[in-house]
């Protein structure tokens, strides 16, 4: 499986890219694998700060729902409308086009708490 | 009691075909080999196999088999004739369902019950535990292997593997007969998907045999393995129950729908109960419904009415791949088991409309 270098990773099986103090968050490719074929993205919370480790949102595939939590702790500025009406966008392209959330990061990002590539790949047996 | 894990027949076959597996009522099952939807749509479309390994065979012999199999399920096995299959329960004594399973009247003495995997020791129990009559039993689950080839094109697909005329078997009836150059194999025209087609029994030892004949015969039909992912969303169309999510050992089988296979032209346990029980009129109902906006009800979530008063409880969900919304079965109150009623499923603190259907929620 691939988990891009540039990346942090979570135990909730989300990944985060910071760049300028704004976040990008999706879900790995493991956790698009585990769910199985994803037919919505459900993310209510653009335009609110919400605390890392709160729930920002749900993701549903055909046979499971699943919260979606922030990996750290930011202002929810912008929701990826293309899983409106191709979530499976999160299967073909977890990194790339399936993006969630970008994020405006306002609190301390947790370091210690986001995971390496290396550390996320043997979390997730691989 | 012991944890451990067990293995279908052909486990290491569908690690090999990218089957993602899962520990699944005590078995290590494939729940997907590419996508649910795919295989989904495989069977509503083509042809597809299962192998559903898992599923508990009991055979049941002797002078006394029927009046046993007669006072332990609610269906009338009397009516059966050799070569034919019937729905049915075993009714516990307390108003619930132990199980759900299949009756096969395999000859004038002698049937086999199919019941389901996370069941079996449990109803072996119950079975041997109200056998005072003598019935011969026989658990030979460890020893068959069970592939549902299911789909508009099972038929063609597979013909060329036996001299029976597969076209011949009719709905809930099934032969003994040579498949893939193996003898005796149960051919059964049952499924769990409503798309058609057939169940094979057969012994573990030709297990691997039969399952790549029919990949090579099937090969020009797009034949494809799927996984009890699908296997879920399929019967879920047909408004099926599944044991553990709309009926368990608390539900009534009147109440969960199943007043067709409830016979009280004879005495079976609880008839009693369950009798006064159709008399006085019924609280609620197993209903299948469709949701009208973008949403998945799933197990556990509320049921209310257009008021937003709980009127139920959904017990099975998910996204209907071949309608592309979301759908449901759960129990209301029987006031509103009204096909075409509105009602509304919470989802997340949201009430989405939702109708009551008439079942199959999923109409050819």
């Amino acid at each position: 499986m691939n988990f891009p270098k540039e990346l942090k990773y979570t135990k909730d099986h989300e990944w985060v890219k910071i760049e300028d103090g704004i976040a990008v968050i999706g879900i790995t490719e493991f956790a698009q694998r585990e769910l199985g074929d994803i037919v919505y993205v459900e993310v209510e919370t653009v335009g609110e700060t919400i605390a890392s480790g709160e729930v920002f949102g749900t993701v549903e595939a055909v046979k499971t729902v699943s919260d979606l939590f922030m990996p750290l702790e930011g202002e929810i500025i912008e929701f990826n409308e293309e899983l409106e009406s191709s979530p499976e966008l999160v299967n073909e392209s977890p990194y790339e086009e399936g993006w969630m959330i970008k994020v405006k990061i306002t609190g301390e990002v947790p370091e210690g708490e986001l995971l390496s590539p290396e550390d996320y790949a043997e979390l997730v047996g691989n | 009691m012991t944890d451990s894990i067990k293995k279908i027949q052909l486990n290491d076959l569908h690690e090999a075909l990218g089957g993602k597996m899962v520990p699944f009522a005590g078995y290590n099952m494939p729940v997907r080999y590419s996508s649910d939807i795919e295989e989904h749509k495989t069977v509503r479309e083509g042809v597809g196999v299962f192998d559903v390994s898992h599923m508990g065979e009991f055979m049941v012999k002797g002078p006394k088999a029927l009046d046993l199999i007669q006072k332990v399920t609610s269906n009338d096995a009397s009516k059966l004739i050799i070569g034919q299959a019937q729905y049915s329960c075993f009714p516990n004594e307390k108003g619930g369902i132990v199980d759900d399973l299949i009756v096969y009247k395999i000859g004038e003495e002698e049937y086999m019950l199919v019941v389901n995997a996370s069941n079996i020791e449990k109803d072996w129990n119950w079975i041997n535990q109200h056998n005072d009559i003598g019935a011969e039993l026989e658990n030979i689950s460890d020893s068959l292997s069970l592939f549902a080839i299911q789909g508009p094109k099972a038929i063609e697909a597979v013909q060329s593997l036996t001299s029976i005329d597969l076209s011949t078997i009719k709905f809930y009836h099934f032969t003994k007969g040579d498949f893939a150059g193996v003898n005796d194999v149960i051919i059964s025209g049952t499924g769990y998907t409503g798309a058609g087609g057939f169940e094979i029994y057969v012994k573990n030892e030709d297990a691997e045999r039969v399952w790549k004949a029919v990949f090579e015969a099937g090969k020009d039909f797009g034949i494809k393995p799927i996984g009890l992912g699908a296997r879920d969303t399929l019967r879920l169309e047909m408004g099926y129950c599944l044991y553990g999510n709309d009926i368990n050992d608390e539900t009534s089988p009147l109440e969960a729908g199943l007043g067709w296979i409830t016979k009280f032209t004879k005495d079976f346990i609880n008839s009693e109960n369950l009798k006064k029980q159709k008399e006085s009129g019924l609280e609620k109902k197993l209903v299948g419904f469709i949701i009208q906006e973008k949403g998945i009800p799933r197990a556990h979530y509320p049921i209310v009415n257009t008021s937003g008063e709980i009127i139920g409880e959904v017990t099975s969900g998910t996204m209907s791949p071949s309608m592309g919304v979301g759908i449901g079965m759960g129990y209301v109150n029987s006031e509103y088991a009204i096909p075409g009623t509105d009602i509304a499923i919470t989802v997340r603190n949201k009430n989405l409309p939702a109708k009551i259907e008439k079942l199959p929620l999923y109409k050819k």
